[in-house]
Parts: structure tokens; sequence; C-alpha cells
């Protein structure tokens, strides 16, 4: 048997069929698409009263604090569309899924615009949020709608009723069922989509630049405060409040990529 | 059963007033004085210029987009490569990334006195069309990467034993199972390329008439107070997303029941 085995190629050896120029195009194709623009962004960085200024510091606890609030409203609106599109039958539920995936088609400024028709100083709801706070999380929470429903929806669609059943015959009122048998199977994809959203929402532009009036201490996110540095000519302290942000983002997506090994470690 | 209720109208009153009502009162706005003022609105020889744009943009980004994502996913799927969980997420980085920074980036690297510097690349066609490949890169690499692993490699090893060359192996055997998600990831690709707006924002210098996208056009023209303008040009930009749902939507059962 161990003869056989080791006259047979191993099958790592025989996967690829391809050669490694598909990965050697790829990876040139990166770095120089990626790689080495923000390799020049971080050697460019320079001028650190840029972020330590009481303008960027506000800017950017004011950016993490909404995208905290961001994540855990989509959290929990998330879990719930998603809840309603697998686990819920009612007439136009296939338009309502194909909504979900507006913002992620829609154009940010756009998003940001119709946001403000609706909800600005012509409001015609009596709403208007413009300029304010609220604005922000609203705009926020638009754009990165989409991240926890589709995350947690395929995981609902996979989840057996079977143990439900078994928790409801058990006595298990449908909280406590869905709390001790449904949530800890989605948690996982609940926490992934939050955390995508987090990093969506942390570097968001578009959809904040006309709705958030931009006032500095205010309303002023971290992508605008870099922006307005780099209007202003300081391309030395927009680059160093990049790599700050540039950081955030790395990191929530390696934790992200650690979590899903992680999850799936018993799969491999 | 009154919980279920509660649930439903929940989650459909959220997506009404944050999506639909917003969104669907854009159109009414745009469209009440029916369709005369609204294509006026578009058809000014500065908006026309600005969809060109957006569309070079787009059909410049989406094919080298395609290409690279298909080699990509080959790559992290087909290979065991020292740094592939580095590769992996730099794949990944532009969807996390602020378009800001991404624009930031490209203008110290082509700018004045960058690594790059003076080939006429920022504050021009070249950059936009650096910047909108950046920001829609990932999208074919994260649609094709779950089914290459799904298909696994049985069939591939087949066909190599059968004596199918390389080329042969992907056309036959590859190519027909990652179709449908390499459509998906085009479509998706698409959207993000047509509605880049913070790097271009970054490396365009928003020349009207020149280098100004129609995402940019959007925002000029509500910053002029031309509402009819604004409003005309984002329904035209979320016509095109509508459009793309509708893609998304055809696209996806497909990819389901494969």
């Amino acid at each position: 048997m161990a003869a056989r085995a080791a006259a047979l190629p191993s099958p790592k050896a025989r996967q690829s069929p391809w050669p490694g120029l598909a990965v050697g195009l790829s990876t040139l194709y990166l770095s120089v698409i990626v790689l080495l623009p923000l390799a020049a962004l971080s050697w460019r960085a320079h001028g650190w009263n840029a972020i330590t200024s009481a303008q960027a510091v506000s800017s950017l606890k004011l950016t993490l604090g909404v995208s905290v609030l961001v994540a855990l409203v989509n959290a929990v609106a998330g879990t719930m569309i998603a809840w309603t599109l697998v686990r819920d039958r009612f007439v136009g539920q296939g338009f309502v899924n194909a909504l979900v995936d507006l913002p992620f088609a829609l154009p940010t400024i756009v998003a940001g615009l119709t946001l403000l028709a609706l909800y600005g100083p012509k409001s015609p709801a009596g709403i208007n949020v413009a300029f304010t706070r609220w604005a922000i999380l609203l705009a926020l929470l638009f754009v990165t709608l989409p991240f926890v429903v589709r995350t947690v929806q395929p995981v609902l669609l996979e989840l057996d009723t079977e143990m439900e059943d078994a928790a409801a015959s058990l006595g298990a009122g449908r909280l406590a069922t869905f709390r001790r048998v449904i949530l800890p199977n989605i948690l996982p994809a609940i926490l992934s989509g939050v955390a995508l959203a987090f990093a969506r929402a942390v570097g968001e532009f578009g959809s904040v630049v006309l709705i958030s009036g931009n006032l500095p201490f205010k309303t002023e996110v971290v992508s605008v405060y870099v922006f307005g540095r780099i209007e202003s000519g300081d391309a030395g302290g927009a680059a160093a409040a990049s790599v700050v942000i540039l950081t955030i983002s790395f990191v929530v997506l390696l934790a992200i990529g650690g979590f899903r090994r992680w999850v799936t470690r018993h799969d491999r | 059963m009154i919980g279920k209720y509660v649930v439903r109208f929940a989650s459909l009153g959220y997506l009404f007033g944050l999506l639909a009502a917003p969104l669907g009162y854009v159109f009414w706005r745009t469209f009440r004085h029916g369709l005369g003022p609204a294509w006026a609105a578009v058809t000014t020889p500065d908006a026309v210029h600005a969809l060109k744009v957006t569309l070079i943009l787009t059909a410049i980004a989406v094919p080298c987009n395609t290409i690279f994502g298909i080699l990509a996913a080959l790559s992290i799927v087909r290979y065991r490569f020292p740094g592939a969980g580095l590769f992996n997420a730099v794949v990944d980085l532009p969807l996390a990334l602020s378009p800001v920074v991404v624009g930031l980036a490209l203008l110290i690297l082509y700018g004045r006195g960058g690594w790059l510097g003076g080939h006429g690349v920022v504050f021009a066609l070249p950059g936009m069309v650096l910047a909108t490949i950046f920001v829609s890169l990932p999208f074919v690499v994260r649609e094709v990467v779950p089914v290459l692993r799904e298909i696994g490699t049985e069939q591939e090893q087949a066909a190599a034993t059968l004596g199918a060359s390389t080329i042969q192996t992907f056309t036959r055997v590859t190519w027909p199972a990652i179709r449908w998600a390499t459509a998906y990831g085009v479509v998706l690709t698409t959207a993000r390329a047509l509605g880049e707006f913070g790097a271009v924002s970054v490396v365009s210098g928003r020349l009207a008439g020149k280098t100004e996208s129609l995402t940019l056009y959007v925002q000029d023209r509500y910053q002029s107070f031309d509402e009819v303008g604004a409003y005309a040009s984002a329904v035209v930009l979320a016509l095109i997303a509508v459009s793309t749902l509708l893609l998304m939507t055809m696209l996806k059962p497909k990819e389901e029941t494969r």
C-alpha cells in the first residue's frame, strides 16, 4: 500500500495543469496596480501633525464612532432582513431580494444625493438631517446594507430546521430557540458581514460628502479630512492620515480572513 | 405568530425608508414635469462628454480586471505559493480601502515629484483609468474563487490524463464551469467602475468637458445649484444601476442551480 501511494504523484503536484505563469502575471498586475501606489503613499507620508492635529483626531474619532454604530445596526437589521428573505414567504419577495443589492450597484454619489433629496432641507417628509451626524449614519447605513444580509442569507438557507424542531419539541420558546440554536450557527456569518460593513464605513466618501456638510469638528469624516488636505496641497499630511486608514482597513481584512480560517478549521 | 409579522414589517420598513423611498422620490422629482427638462439636462455637451468618459473608463477597466480575475482565482485555488495569504488580502484590499486614499496614492506615484511622475497620468484620462481599475479589481476574483474550489480538480486531471493541453483543459473543462461566476463578477465590476467617485475625483482634476466622469458631473451640477441637471444625471446612473441589478438577478439562479 505504502509503496503504491509513494509511486503516485502527490495530489498537490498533480493539482495544477496551469504553469506558474498565472501566479506570475497576476502578482505582477497586483503589484503595479495596487502595491506600487500604496508603497509610494507610505513612503511619502510625513508631517505627523496632520494626524495628531485636533481636527484630524476629531474626524478619526467621529468616523470610528459612527462606524461602530453602523456595524451594530447592521448586525440587527441585516440579520432580520436575511431572516425575512429566507424564512418568510410573501408576494414580491424576489423584488425585495434584488433591492438589497441596490447599494452595491448604485454609485455612492447618487446614494448621497437621493438621501439628501428625501431627508434634506427640502424634505417632503419634513425630516431634515442634512449637515448633522445623523446624516452620516444614514449614508453609511445605506451603502453598507447588503454586507450582513448577503453573508447571513446563504448560511440561513443551508441551516436545517431539524435542530429548531428538536428545540421546540423540548419546550424551548421561539426566542430561546433563536438564541440557543440559530444564533450560534449564524454568528460567524454575522461577524464577518459586520466587519466588512465596518471596514467599508471607515473609508466611505462619496455618499457622505454631499449630505454631511463636512463641518470640521462636527460632521467631517476622515476621508473628507484627507480630501481636504489634498485640496490644500498638503500631500504629505494627507498621506500620513491615509496610512492610518489603510492600516485599519488592512487589519480588519486580515482579522476576517483569520476568523474565517478559524471557523472552517474542521472542514479542511 | 405575531412575531413573524413584526420581523417582516420591520425588515421591509427599513428597506423602504433607506432604499426604496429616497430613490423613488428622486425619480419622481426628475420626471414630474415630464421627460423634456430631464432629457435636455442630460444631453448638454458636458453631460454627454461625462457619460463618454465614464464609458471609456469602464470599457478599459472591466476587460483588464476580468482577465486578471480569472488568472488570480486560478493562482489562489490551484496553487500553493509562498505569500498566498498576503496575495489574498491584497486582492481584497480595494474593497475596504477608502477611494480617497486610492486616488491620493496614484496622485503621489504619478504626480509631480513622484516615482513615475511627469507622464501626464494625473489630471488626465490615464490616471482615471488606473483609479477605476484599482477600485473594481476584486470582484471577478471573489466570484470565481469559490466556484473553482467547489468543482475540484478531478475533471481537469482527467482531461490532462487524456492528453489535453493546458489551454484545451481550460477552454473545455474549467471555463464552462466558471463562466457564470465570471459573468456575475463582470456585472459587479461594471457597476463599481461606472459608479466610482472618490478615487476619480482626486486624480482627475475635475475639468468640466475634459476629465469629468458622470459621477463627478452629478456633484458638479449639484454644487452649481443646478438641481435638474444633478437629479437627471443621477437618474441616468441609477437606471444603469437598476439594469445591473436585473442582470445580477438573472445570473444568480444559474449560479445556484449549477
